[in-house]
């Protein structure tokens, strides 16, 4: 067992003991699901459009080098620095070198997983900048020194008495139970950090190739403000973000609005094509793009699960999974949550330290059922399992599966077994739950249904001769 | 026995071929494939001559009817799995779908809510046949709950190798069961109904548990 | 005899990683009838997204239904001087001291009836001055029909800043500036700049909101609390 599933274990059975943790999550998501419905009921045909999405980007992920190419000569063409980064130690460095050629003092961040992903902030820190997270749900967690719970909703998981605690702790502010007061001294904060802020860092939703542009959606202003206002600009874009044509935009905003949180679309849909152009009063003068791999080929070479890089991070798998919702974002111990998580960690930082992720799932399908395009989540969750199997088992493990395929292809040792069982059930209800009991995962918890007196064979059998 | 039951009722001739064991999901959903394919090159020898075949199961009617064509995609026998998968059907999915019956001449008085597995429902679409029945079913009383299409946390090895996520998930599906104030939880998966007993027994609740081919059996 | 071994640029080394992957080919979406048909779009998203209707006056009722429903506030106006007059109650209401704007002929001429000190963009500003405005009026791209949004540029309103800092937005638009969806919107903007794009493009649906906190919904996160959208003829 590896360390991450070790941790993975504890964690999630903190969690799902947690009433009161259960109790929230269902109570944050209530309304979500509520508004979802909703506007997908709006579209003339949801599963239509899922159909268009998932063809959209199988045609880009699957011409990938074609679409990056045109990509960056139209960035290049109009003044971006486009860097192609084969790991997250060149982004690293590459944005941290960014930073020092510009003598930049203080850095302010829109939210992104991508740079979650590859532990940017704590690179820049360690290089000695100061970076804030402009985004009030990262901002918090930023502020609790803590990863998000949620790819889309960074705090859901905390009450507002505790953000108001830790506001009241770090910033001095008065303590409030008013969403709004809150929201309005992060406002205040920010507002200065933008006006000051040298350099200013984002994430990409999607990166059009036809007219070299990265499109950022959000809700706040922060994005729009942390790329219009600093002297420099540094889009991170992982290269499965690729759409084909600007177009694409008419149908994946909403998607992407309606599926991840419930809206008919963002407030903000920003598309940037370029530092600031000849005539235009402001913006960054210097517009870099990070070309992001770090492993994302070695998914794309697994043409069985290729379509795990059409994900558009929207975050409405983590929201119907009964897993998530039971052990929470942070068991997972690592940047992308809940199946699209459990999917694509595995190959992304490691199969046999991650495929704990992949076993973790009872394999429901609600997942799969909601992605706007038409992932095979939960199969891809079989692949790996079996993936995992191919490179490594454990012998004791295999001897019993062998046996188990042994006895199922001879009935009569199948009769014979199933005949045992009945004559041990009253010895192992005596030590039921007890750590005897060969049954105990299931007992500790459970009760175990007495075997039937006769079973299904022998009435079947007893019918037959009268 | 229900479902044999409920069949020669409507008229028809059940057999049941004594061989048959396991399809092989356990093996399959931890991964080891080769195992599965061995058991399911088994039972697809035993059911090769079968009209029909009728499952009790959504999740062994996923096996056979997604999951083997899968299993052997690419290989000799597949053309063999797309047949057995195309004759095989989950128990209301049959009545409904294949027979056109919906009222199968049961009588059931009581409260009672159903309880989707999820391999019925979302690998064989099934949704609507059981509630069809139901409705048939005289003085039966059908509540549906907030949470009906939520997994129950059974998953087969799932249930066993992480017990505390498995038994949070059957916790949720017991209190949506419990806000209808049903007595009686229906389903057309007995692993389902193996788990949310399970459950409720731990917490001294008395709803009961029972198969969608039990309550249709009852006259 | 071989020279040295090229080392390659990282932009060669993940292409070749790219090309190397997508020998394999991956199965179509499963669904999808024809297998190794050619490019997928044959049909348009709009089929599938929600209804806009043909005409013009009934974009506009489903634009002002979608932006009030977003909270921001429409009024269709008769001219200039009706359109200064709204923004006189809502000065005096906000107590405005000052407006940021840039040139253009509908900013000009409301700017003139309005009458607040101001701070234009046009030449680039300080940034202080900008953030301390209580309004920014600007003009815009398009009115989305079928969203509820309004469509912004850098040469449309004022730069990037200017749309976004200030905490109360007023839009200026006119009639024939309503489209009825994202595409058509996104087509315009393509005909109207050919290779020439504005260096920021933003569709703005309703006044800055987060549900960070508790899910519950705050308007004014970071962007402006406050959106106006005024219709001229």
């Amino acid at each position: 067992m590896s360390v991450q599933s070790k941790e993975f274990n504890e964690s999630a059975t903190r969690y799902t003991a947690d009433l009161t943790h259960r109790g929230w999550i269902q109570k944050a998501l209530a309304g979500y699901y509520v508004k979802r419905d909703e506007f997908r009921n709006r579209y003339q045909s949801w599963p239509e459009a899922r159909k268009v999405a998932a063809e959209v980007k199988w045609e880009a992920v699957n011409h990938l080098d074609r679409y990056l190419e045109e990509f960056a000569s139209k960035l290049e063409a109009r003044g971006t620095k486009v860097f192609w980064a084969p790991s997250a130690k060149e982004a690293r460095e590459y944005i941290v070198d960014v930073a020092r050629q510009n003598k930049v003092r203080s850095i302010i961040k829109s939210k992104s997983m991508t740079a979650e992903e590859i532990h940017l902030n704590d690179a820049l820190e360690e290089a000695g900048f100061e970076v804030v997270e402009s985004d009030l749900g990262e901002y918090i967690v930023q502020l609790r020194q803590e990863p998000p719970y949620h790819l889309v909703f960074p705090a859901m998981h905390l009450t507002r008495k505790q953000i108001s605690d830790l506001f009241h702790d770090k910033l001095g502010s008065e303590p409030t139970n008013n969403p709004e007061d809150l929201t309005m001294i992060a406002r205040a904060v920010m507002r200065k950090k933008y006006c000051e802020a040298d350099m200013g860092i984002s994430g990409t939703n999607f990166a059009i190739a036809e007219t070299g542009m990265i499109s950022i959606t959000e809700n706040e202003g922060n994005a729009r403000l942390t790329t219009s206002l600093p002297k420099i600009h540094v889009a991170i874009v992982g290269i499965e973000k690729i759409l084909p044509k600007l177009s694409d935009l008419a149908l994946f905003l909403p998607m992407l609005a309606t599926a991840g949180a419930g809206q008919p679309i963002t407030c903000y849909n920003t598309l940037y094509g370029g530092p600031r152009q000849p005539g235009e009063p402001d913006g960054p003068q210097e517009f870099h793009v990070v070309l992001l791999d770090n492993r994302r080929t070695e998914l794309l070479a697994d043409a069985e699960q290729r379509d795990a890089l059409h994900c558009i991070r929207c975050g409405a798998c983590l929201n119907v999974c009964p897993i998530f919702k039971n052990v929470g974002g942070h068991s997972y111990g690592t940047t992308y949550q809940g199946p699209i998580g459990s999917v694509i960690t595995p190959h992304l930082r490691g199969l046999q330290e991650w495929k704990h992720l992949s076993s973790a799932s009872s394999l429901c399908g609600a997942c799969t059922e909601v992605c706007p395009v038409k992932i095979n989540l939960h199969h891809h969750l079989l692949h790996n399992r079996r993936n995992a199997i191919h490179e490594h088992f454990s012998p004791f493990e295999k001897i019993f599966q062998q046996g188990m395929t042994f006895m199922m292809r001879h009935p009569g040792l199948y009769k014979f077994a199933a005949q045992m069982g009945r004559l041990a059930q009253p010895l192992q209800r005596l030590v039921s739950g007890t750590v005897l009991d060969p049954l105990r995962p299931w007992t500790k918890t459970r009760s175990f249904p007495s075997l039937a007196k006769k079973s299904f064979r022998q009435q079947w059998a007893e019918r037959k001769k009268s | 026995m229900s479902i044999v039951k409920v069949l020669e009722r409507l008229g028809h001739t059940v057999d049941y071929p004594e061989a048959q064991t396991c399809c092989g999901q356990p093996a399959f959903n931890s991964g080891y494939w080769d195992e599965a394919r061995s058991m399911a090159e088994r039972q697809m020898s035993i059911f090769r001559d079968a009209e029909n075949v009728v499952i009790a199961s959504g999740s062994c009617g996923a096996m056979v009817k997604v999951f083997y064509p899968e299993l052997f995609h690419g290989l000799p026998q597949e053309a063999e799995a797309k047949t057995l998968a195309a004759k095989t059907f989950e128990f209301s999915e049959f009545l409904v779908n294949k027979l056109g019956v919906v009222d199968v001449g049961a009588t059931f008085p009581g409260k009672a809510t159903f309880h989707d597995g999820c391999h019925g429902l979302r690998e064989l679409g099934v949704k609507k046949p059981p509630r069809q029945l139901l409705e048939k079913v005289k003085g039966l009383e059908l509540a549906e709950m907030k949470e009906a299409e939520t997994c129950c946390g059974f998953g087969g090895i799932f249930a066993v190798k992480f017990p505390m996520i498995s038994t949070a998930m059957g916790e949720v599906k017991c209190a949506s069961i419990a806000e209808t104030g049903a007595d009686f939880v229906i389903s057309n998966d007995s692993s389902c109904l193996m788990q949310i007993r399970g459950v409720l027994d731990k917490q001294g609740k008395a709803v009961k548990t029972l198969h969608l081919a039990e309550v249709l059996a009852q006259t | 005899m071989g020279g040295a071994k090229e080392i390659m640029t990282n932009r060669e080394i993940i292409l070749g990683r790219i090309r190397e992957a997508l020998k394999i080919a991956a199965p179509h979406p499963a669904f999808h009838d024809e297998p190794g048909e050619a490019s997928p779009l044959a049909v348009s998203p709009e089929k599938w997204l929600p209804p806009v209707a043909q005409s013009l006056d009934q974009q506009i009722e489903l634009f002002q239904k979608n932006a009030e429903d977003l909270r921001a506030e429409f009024r269709a106006c008769a001219n200039v001087s009706e359109v200064a007059q709204h923004l006189k109650t809502l000065a005096s209401a906000g107590g405005w001291k000052k407006i940021g704007r840039h040139s253009g002929e509908l900013t000009d001429a409301v700017a003139r009836e309005l009458g607040l000190p101001e701070v234009l963009t046009d030449n680039g500003y300080a940034v202080n001055d900008l953030e301390s405005c209580d309004a920014a009026l600007t003009g815009c791209e398009a009115l989305v029909a079928q969203t509820g949004s309004v469509m912004v540029s850098a040469p449309s309103a004022g730069g990037r800043a200017l749309s976004v800092l200030p905490p109360h937005h007023i839009v200026l638009a006119r009639r024939n500036q309503v489209v009825p969806d994202l595409s058509v919107a996104l087509q315009r903007v393509q005909e109207k700049y050919q290779d020439k794009f504005p260096s920021m493009l933003s569709f703005i649906s309703g006044p800055s909101r987060t549900g960070d906190i508790e899910r519950i919904l705050v308007l004014g996160a970071h962007g402006p609390k406050k959106l106006t959208i005024l219709l001229l003829p």
